[in-house]
C-alpha cells in the first residue's frame, strides 16, 4: 500500500519537475537570445526518459522507499543544468553525460547493494579505499592543482575529485566503526560539571579524525573538504554515543586547528580576510565575493529573470558560485526555493534515519544526511558571504561529474534503508 | 539516537534559517546600495541595453537621443547638436561616465525614478521602462546666437531669466563634440577624448560655469552693494574728489585708474567711467566685513545651486584675511588679486540687482515628461538669496543704466530699451598687454527679463574699454535673442504651462 502510494506521488512529482525544467529551459534561451531553443523536444524526452528510468528502477528495487527525495534531487539536478547550460554551453554537454552516469550509477546502486546491511561487512575496505582516494590527489603525475587546491586526479581524458566519493565510504567505515564502538565510546568515565566525559583514551578516534582534516587541509588546500570530514565524524560520534561532550571536546579542536591554520597558512587568512571585509580590494582578493554579492543584490526579491541577468562576471560560477546565479536571476523567492529543497531533503533524509531500526543504517543514514546537508549550507552560506567561503560543489545543481556521481550513490543508499523500515513497518502493521 | 538526529534537524533548520535571514539582507535590505555601488557597472550596462529619454531645448530641438545601433549595447546615444549643447547636455559614456544634464536627470532619462502607473497585475509583472524626456529652459536660438557672437574666441556666455532663473545660454568655447566621447566604441572614444585633452585649448573645460576668473571692475557692483547697505554710499553722497591714484592705509603703492586717468564723483559718475580709485578707496572705508558679507551674500564662496554636477563656487576672502592688509581689501574692492568669479556668477549678479536684490535659483531644466507626454516634474522657481535690499538694488541698477548710456558699456546698448550693465577687464598680461574682457548686465533695464554675462578671454588690449569693446557687442547679440525669445512667453516654467 504504502510503496504503491510513494511510487505514485514519485511519478507525479517527476513529471512535475520535468515540465518546470523543460519550462525554465525555454524561459533561459528566450532570456538570453529572445528565440526558443531549438532541441526544446528532445530536451523534453530526454529529461523525462532519464527521470522516469530513474523511477522504473526504483519500482522495481527499492518500491517501499521515500517518494519525494528522487524528484528532489531530479529538481536541483535539473535547475542547475539549466543554469550551466545558460552559462557556459560548453560544459552543458559534459553536464547531461554526468547527470545520465549519475542516473546510471544511482540505479547500479540500488541493483547492487540490496541490503545496506552488507556494507557493514566491508567496513576496513570502505575505510581504506575512502583515505586512498582523499590521499590520491596528492599523488604526482595524476594529482591536478586547480584554482590552488589539490583535489583532483586526472586518469587519461578524465578529471575526477575523487573527495566526493571517499566521503561516502568514509560515512560508510564512521557508521560500521561506531556502531560496534558506540557502547565502548559512550560510557561515561566521570562528569564535569553536568557534562559527563567518556575515558580519555576514546578521544583517539577523535583525534585521527582531526589529524585527517588537518592533512587535507594542509596538503591539498582543500578548507571545504577538510571542515566536511570532520564535521561528518563528529556529528556521527555524537549521535552514536549520545555524548554532547563529544561535540564540545571536537568544538574546542576545531577552534584550535582553524586558530592554528589561519596562522600558518596564508590562504587560510586570505579567506577569512575576504569574508570579514571584501570591500577593500574588490577589483583583486575580494572580487568573486564582491561580484557573488552584486549578483545576489541585482537578483533582488523577483530576480532578474532567466537569461536576463549577468552572472557570468563572477568567476567559476558554474561551479561553487552557482547559487549566486540562481539568486540573481530567479531572485530572492528562486534562491529560497533552492534552499527549501535542500532542507525538504535533509528532512527526509533525517526522518529515514529515524524510521530505520539497525543501528547501521540508523547512523549511515544520519551521517550521508548530515554530509549532504551540511556541504550544502557550507558553499551557499560561503556564497551568501554568511560563513568564510570554501571551494566546494553545490550538490546536484553544480557543474561537475564526480559531485554528481556522489550524491546520486548517496541518494541511493538512503532510498535503500528507507525502502527496508518501510517494508518491515507494514510487515509490522500487517501482523 | 533518534534524539540526536531531531536535534540535528533543529541545528539544520537553524542554520538554513541564518542562511534566509542573509539572502534578505543582501538580495532585499542592503540591495539598494549594492546595486549603486561604484564598482558595479550592472546598472550601467543594462542602461546601455534600454532606450533613454530625449533632451530637448525649449523651443523643441532634440538635443540628446538614443538610437537603436548593433555592437556592444543595443543603443548608441546621439547628440544631433553636436558641440553647441554639450556643455550643458553632457555626454553620456560607457567608458567616461556622464556628465551634465544626463548626469543630474539620469534616473528620469534612464527611468529608475518614473512612477509606474500600476493599473493592473500585468503592468507590475511586465517591467515596463518607462523613461522621461527633459525639456531644458535653453531656447536653441538664443545658444546659437551666443555660439554665433562668440565665435572662435576662448570664453564664456552665460544668459538667465532674471524672474525665474532659468538659464536662456550657457555657452563656451571652445566645446566638443559629445558624441565622439559618447561613443560606444571605447577605443574610439578613448582616442577621442585624448585629442580633447591634449588639445591647449582646453576643450573639456566648462568656462561658463566650472571655471574662475579674476571679475575686473565688473566686481564693483558688489563693492557698490557693500557700500550702499553700510549706509555710507547713496545714491548722491559721497562725492568722491577727482583722482589719479589711491593710497591705501599701511602701503605706499597707489591704486591707479586705468590710463592713468582722473576720476571722482557720486556713486553713478565712478560707476559710469568705472573709477578704480573712488571703488578702492569705498572698499577700505566700508572695510572687509562688510565686503566679504556683500560678496557672500551675491553667493560667492558657495556652488550656486545650478543643476548641472560639478559647478564652481566663486571666491572671496574670508573677512579676517583683510586683517592687516588693507592693500588687498583694495584691490578686492575692484575685483582683483584674491576675488575669483565664474561666468555663471556674475550673471547671478546681474540677475540679483535686476530681480530687486533677490538672486532666483539657477536651473537648466524645464520639465520632465514621461514617454506618454505626462508631465513627472516641473521646475517652480525659488530664490536663492536676497543679494541686497530693494531699494539698494534700484540705485545699483541706475549706475549699471548709465554705465550703458554713456559710460564704458555703450556697445550693449539696444535701439529702444533701457540695457543696465558693467564692464571688467582682468590684465593677465603686459607684452603684449591682454586681459580678460567682461561685460555683465541686464535687460530691458525698466523691466528686466534678461541677465547676460560675457567673458572673452586674453583679449588684446588693456583697460575698461576693452571689456566694452570686445565683450559688449557679445552681450548685445544674446541680450537681443534672449528678448525675443522671451517676449511673448511668460516666465519660462512654472506657467501655465502648453
Amino acid at each position: 500500500m504504502i510503496a504503491a502510494a510513494r511510487r505514485n506521488t514519485e511519478l507525479g512529482l517527476i513529471v512535475l519537475v520535468t515540465i518546470v525544467t523543460t519550462g525554465a529551459y525555454v524561459l533561459a534561451s528566450l532570456g538570453r537570445t529572445a528565440s526558443l531553443p531549438a532541441n526544446v523536444l528532445p530536451f523534453l524526452v530526454a529529461v523525462l526518459a532519464m527521470l522516469v528510468g530513474a523511477h522504473i528502477a526504483t519500482r522495481k528495487l527499492a518500491p517501499a522507499a521515500d517518494g519525494i527525495l528522487l524528484p528532489l534531487a531530479a529538481l536541483l539536478n535539473g535547475l542547475g543544468y539549466v543554469f550551466i547550460a545558460r552559462l557556459n554551453e560548453d560544459l552543458a554537454g559534459l553536464q547531461a553525460t554526468w547527470t545520465l552516469v549519475g542516473i546510471g550509477a544511482f540505479v547500479l546502486t540500488l541493483a547492487i547493494v540490496r541490503d545496506v546491511r552488507v556494507l557493514d561487512r566491508y567496513r576496513y575496505t570502505c575505510m581504506i579505499l575512502g583515505i586512498v582516494l582523499l590521499l590520491l590527489p596528492l599523488l604526482p603525475v595524476i594529482g591536478r592543482e586547480v584554482q590552488g587546491a589539490r583535489i583532483w586526479v586526472r586518469i587519461g581524458p578524465l578529471n575526477f575529485q575523487p573527495g566526493e566519493l571517499a566521503k561516502i565510504l568514509l560515512a560508510v567505515f564512521f557508521a560500521s566503526y561506531l556502531v560496534e564502538k558506540r557502547e565502548l565510546l559512550g560510557r561515561a568515565a566521570r562528569r564535569i560539571g553536568p557534562v559527563a566525559m567518556p575515558e580519555l583514551r576514546h578521544f583517539g578516534p577523535v583525534l585521527l579524525a582531526w589529524g585527517l582534516s588537518l592533512v587535507v587541509m594542509t596538503l591539498q588546500s582543500d578548507l571545504g573538504s577538510s571542515l566536511l570530514f570532520f564535521a561528518l565524524f563528529v556529528v556521527m560520534l555524537w549521535i552514536a554515543t549520545e555524548r554532547a561532550s563529544y561535540l564540545l571536546v571536537s568544538g574546542v579542536l576545531f577552534s584550535a586547528g582553524a586558530y592554528i591554520a589561519w596562522h600558518l597558512f596564508a590562504h587560510v587568512q586570505l579567506r577569512v580576510r575576504i569574508w570579514v571585509d571584501p570591500w577593500s580590494d574588490i577589483a583583486g582578493e575580494g572580487f568573486q565575493v564582491v561580484q557573488s554579492t552584486f549578483a545576489l543584490a541585482w537578483g533582488g526579491v523577483t530576480g532578474a529573470g532567466l537569461g536576463l541577468g549577468d552572472p557570468r562576471r563572477i568567476p567559476i560560477v558554474e561551479t561553487d558560485f552557482i547559487f549566486a546565479a540562481i539568486g540573481e536571476e530567479l531572485g530572492l523567492l528562486g534562491a529560497t526555493a533552492v534552499l527549501v529543497a535542500f532542507l525538504l531533503m535533509v528532512g527526509t533524509g533525517l526522518r529515514i534515519a529515524i524510521a530505520a531500526e539497525n543501528p547501521f543504517e540508523k547512523l549511515l543514514a544520519a551521517g550521508l544526511t548530515g554530509i549532504f546537508g551540511i556541504q550544502a549550507f557550507v558553499i551557499i552560506g560561503g556564497v551568501t558571504r554568511l560563513v568564510p567561503l570554501t571551494g566546494i560543489t553545490l550538490p546536484f545543481v553544480s557543474y561537475g561529474g564526480s559531485s554528481l556521481l556522489a550524491n546520486y550513490i548517496l541518494l541511493a543508499l538512503l532510498l535503500r534503508i528507507s525502502d527496508r523500515s518501510s517494508r518491515r513497518a507494514e510487515v509490522v502493521a500487517a501482523r | 539516537m533518534n534524539r540526536q538526529i531531531r536535534r540535528l534537524g533543529v541545528a539544520m533548520m537553524v542554520l538554513y534559517g541564518a542562511i534566509f535571514v542573509q539572502l534578505n539582507l543582501v538580495q532585499v535590505l542592503r540591495a539598494d546600495d549594492y546595486n549603486a555601488h561604484p564598482a558595479n557597472t550592472r546598472a550601467v550596462v543594462r542602461d546601455f541595453n534600454r532606450p533613454r529619454g530625449v533632451i530637448q531645448s525649449a523651443d523643441g530641438a532634440v538635443l540628446a537621443q538614443s538610437e537603436p545601433t548593433e555592437g556592444r549595447f543595443e543603443y548608441q546615444r546621439v547628440y544631433p547638436e553636436g558641440p553647441l549643447f554639450s556643455q550643458v547636455t553632457g555626454f553620456f559614456s560607457f567608458t567616461f561616465g556622464n556628465d551634465g544634464v544626463e548626469r543630474t536627470y539620469n534616473d528620469h532619462l534612464a527611468g529608475h525614478r518614473i512612477p509606474l502607473r500600476t493599473r493592473n497585475l500585468v503592468d507590475l509583472l511586465l517591467d515596463d521602462v518607462r523613461t522621461a524626456n527633459v525639456t531644458l529652459t535653453i531656447p536653441r536660438s538664443v545658444q546659437e546666437a551666443a555660439a554665433a557672437a562668440l565665435g572662435e574666441r576662448r570664453g564664456a556666455v552665460v544668459a538667465v531669466d532674471t524672474r525665474t532663473g532659468a538659464v536662456l545660454a550657457l555657452y563656451s568655447w571652445p566645446t566638443y563634440d559629445p558624441n565622439v566621447l559618447s561613443n560606444n566604441d571605447q577605443a574610439a572614444a578613448r582616442a577621442a577624448r585624448e585629442l580633447l585633452l591634449a588639445d591647449e585649448n582646453r576643450p573639456l573645460a566648462l568656462r561658463a560655469f566650472r571655471e574662475r576668473y579674476f571679475p575686473g571692475s565688473t566686481f564693483k557692483v558688489v563693492t557698490a552693494a557693500a557700500g550702499i547697505e553700510s549706509g555710507q554710499v547713496s545714491r548722491d553722497q559721497p562725492v568722491y574728489p577727482p583722482a589719479s591714484e589711491y593710497v591705501p592705509p599701511l602701503t605706499t603703492r597707489p591704486i591707479r585708474n586705468y590710463g592713468g586717468g582722473t576720476c571722482g564723483g557720486n556713486l553713478l559718475d565712478i560707476m559710469r567711467v568705472s573709477c578704480n580709485t573712488a571703488f578702492a578707496q569705498m572698499a577700505v572705508d566700508v572695510g572687509a566685513d562688510a565686503m566679504t558679507g556683500a560678496a557672500e551674500a551675491f553667493g560667492f564662496n558657495e556652488r550656486p545651486p545650478l543643476d548641472l554636477p560639478a559647478v564652481a563656487a566663486s571666491r572671496f576672502p574670508d573677512a579676517g584675511f583683510f586683517d592687516q592688509n588693507t592693500p588687498l581689501l583694495a584691490q578686492a574692492g575692484i575685483g582683483q588679486n584674491e576675488v575669483q568669479a565664474t561666468p555663471l556668477q556674475l550673471a547671478l549678479v546681474a540677475a540679483g540687482i535686476a530681480n530687486n536684490g533677490i538672486v532666483m535659483t539657477p536651473h537648466v531644466m524645464a520639465e520632465i515628461r514621461d514617454d506618454q507626454g505626462e508631465l513627472v516634474e516641473r521646475f517652480q522657481p525659488q530664490p536663492w538669496r536676497q543679494a541686497v535690499p530693494p531699494d539698494a538694488a534700484a540705485v545699483i541698477r541706475d549706475s549699471m543704466i548709465e554705465v550703458v548710456a554713456r559710460g564704458t558699456g555703450t556697445g550693449m546698448q539696444l535701439p529702444g530699451m533701457l540695457v543696465a550693465g558693467k564692464t571688467g577687464t582682468a590684465q593677465i598680461g603686459s607684452d603684449p598687454p591682454r586681459s580678460h574682457a567682461w561685460i555683465m548686465g541686464f535687460a530691458p533695464a525698466d523691466a528686466p527679463r534678461v541677465a547676460v554675462a560675457v567673458l572673452v578671454e586674453g583679449a588684446p588690449g588693456v583697460g575698461d574699454i576693452t571689456g566694452g569693446r570686445v565683450a559688449a557687442p557679445i552681450a548685445r547679440a544674446v541680450l537681443e535673442a534672449a528678448l525675443a525669445a522671451t517676449a511673448d512667453a511668460e516666465p519660462a516654467p512654472g506657467g501655465s504651462g502648453q
